[in-house]
């Protein structure tokens, strides 16, 4: 078979074009929002001052942060599941969500007492962060592996590792209603790692599930 | 791979996703020589038959399409499979690229050579079932439509158009594998 005649081939292969990135996108992050909710709702469930933490400031910014990283890296996600990449200037939407969290963190060293840096460090629940947010995130991140299979992405191990942040900032979205330390301290330091876990899943999967 | 006809390329690929066999078979036409352009002068030295990476490239478009965005240039696209072909394929047999990527070199360069292995196409057809391989070369080799193909196996256009469509998959996936 020479190249003229698979090219009629692949031309007679018309009828089923898939459907566009974009929608692809579209779905996977509806799936991913309700796999995470119903994990987070089985296991979990939102903590039970919920109304007076809403009216603190550290309570929302906390979703202020993974917000920011879910929005960010969807952005950096979609441009990274095509053959063309994402261009470098989009990798620094990374720099976002940890920029935010570093101002949070200055000037929560301002307001406390440094004999308290400590203990809103270590908080209480953080053993249950880090295993809550991977659990509740891996669905999610399945998902996305899938759905950069789907696509083409040039760099799979960058894309796999975006699409672990990503899973990871819609679990910790979840997980923060739970959760009663609300410290940036705390969020830098227990959030972030959890989130480095399902970072670290996606770069070691991705390159063989999103093979093309 | 440069060239003036971006715009007349986006048009036939946009007939083409919409349905259109002579618009596809005309891009498809031009990609290809593009592609054997690109990638020709990169692999001077034989190890790698050209021809194999522009048919894994066309593939590729093929089952890729969708990641091209319709009011996207189309240019940088096709160019980024084919180079990533090329480069699946100079790192299979385990040779240096000079494409100058960050970091790929020092992947190529991570894995042993394998013995050099001329992969015959003929034999990737053998591999497919025989209800597929009776499909895609009645379409590829003899040149029947869909409709002809239908009448001389007495299938369904259906289920000649979804022998196709998997024939083709598997193609792909066996010169990734090999």
């Amino acid at each position: 078979m020479d190249t003229n005649e698979l090219i009629r081939a692949i031309a007679a292969d018309t009828g089923r074009p898939g459907m566009p990135m974009r929608r692809a996108w579209q779905i996977a992050v509806l799936a991913a929002i309700l796999l995470a909710a119903s994990a987070f709702l089985a296991m979990l469930g939102p903590r039970h001052d919920i109304g007076e933490a809403l009216s603190t400031i550290r309570f929302p910014f906390k979703f202020v942060i993974t917000l920011t990283l879910a929005v960010s890296t969807l952005a950096l996600l979609r441009a990274l599941s095509q053959p063309t990449g994402a261009a470098l200037t989009r990798l620094l939407l990374l720099l976002l969500a940890p920029a935010l969290l570093a101002l949070a963190v200055a000037a929560e060293l301002l307001v406390v007492p440094p004999s308290l840096w400590a203990v809103r460090m270590i908080g209480i629940n953080s053993l249950s962060c880090l295993t809550f947010i991977p659990l509740i995130g891996i669905a999610p991140l399945a998902v996305f592996l899938a759905t950069l299979r789907y696509g083409a992405p040039r760099r799979p191990v960058i894309a796999g590792a975006v699409a672990g942040l990503l899973a990871g900032a819609v679990s910790a979205t979840f997980y923060a209603l739970h959760c009663p330390d609300d410290s940036p301290l705390f969020v830098t330091v227990w959030y972030t790692a959890a989130i480095a876990i399902l970072a670290a899943i996606g770069a070691m999967a991705a390159p063989r599930i999103a093979q093309w | 791979m440069s060239g003036s006809n971006e715009t007349e390329l986006a048009g036939l690929l946009r007939a083409a996703i919409a349905g259109d066999e002579k618009s596809y078979a005309a891009f498809l036409e031009q990609a290809a020589i593009m592609i054997r352009s690109f990638v020709r002068p990169k692999i001077a030295h034989g190890a790698i038959d050209a021809e194999d990476v522009v048919q894994e490239a066309l593939l590729a478009i093929h089952l890729k399409r969708h990641t091209w965005i319709t009011d996207a240039p189309v240019m940088p696209w096709l160019h980024a499979i084919a180079r990533h072909k090329l480069i699946d394929a100079l790192r299979r047999r385990g040779r240096r690229t000079e494409i100058g990527l960050e970091g790929i070199a020092e992947v190529a360069s991570n894995h042993a050579p394998e013995p050099l292995v001329r992969r015959d196409i003929e034999r990737v057809l053998d591999m497919l079932s025989p209800a597929q391989r009776a499909v895609v070369a009645a379409i590829s080799v003899e040149g029947c439509s869909i409709a002809e193909t239908a009448r001389r196996l007495g299938k369904s256009e259906t289920a000649i158009r979804v022998s196709l469509h998997r024939g083709l998959s598997a193609i792909s996936a066996r010169f990734r594998r090999s």
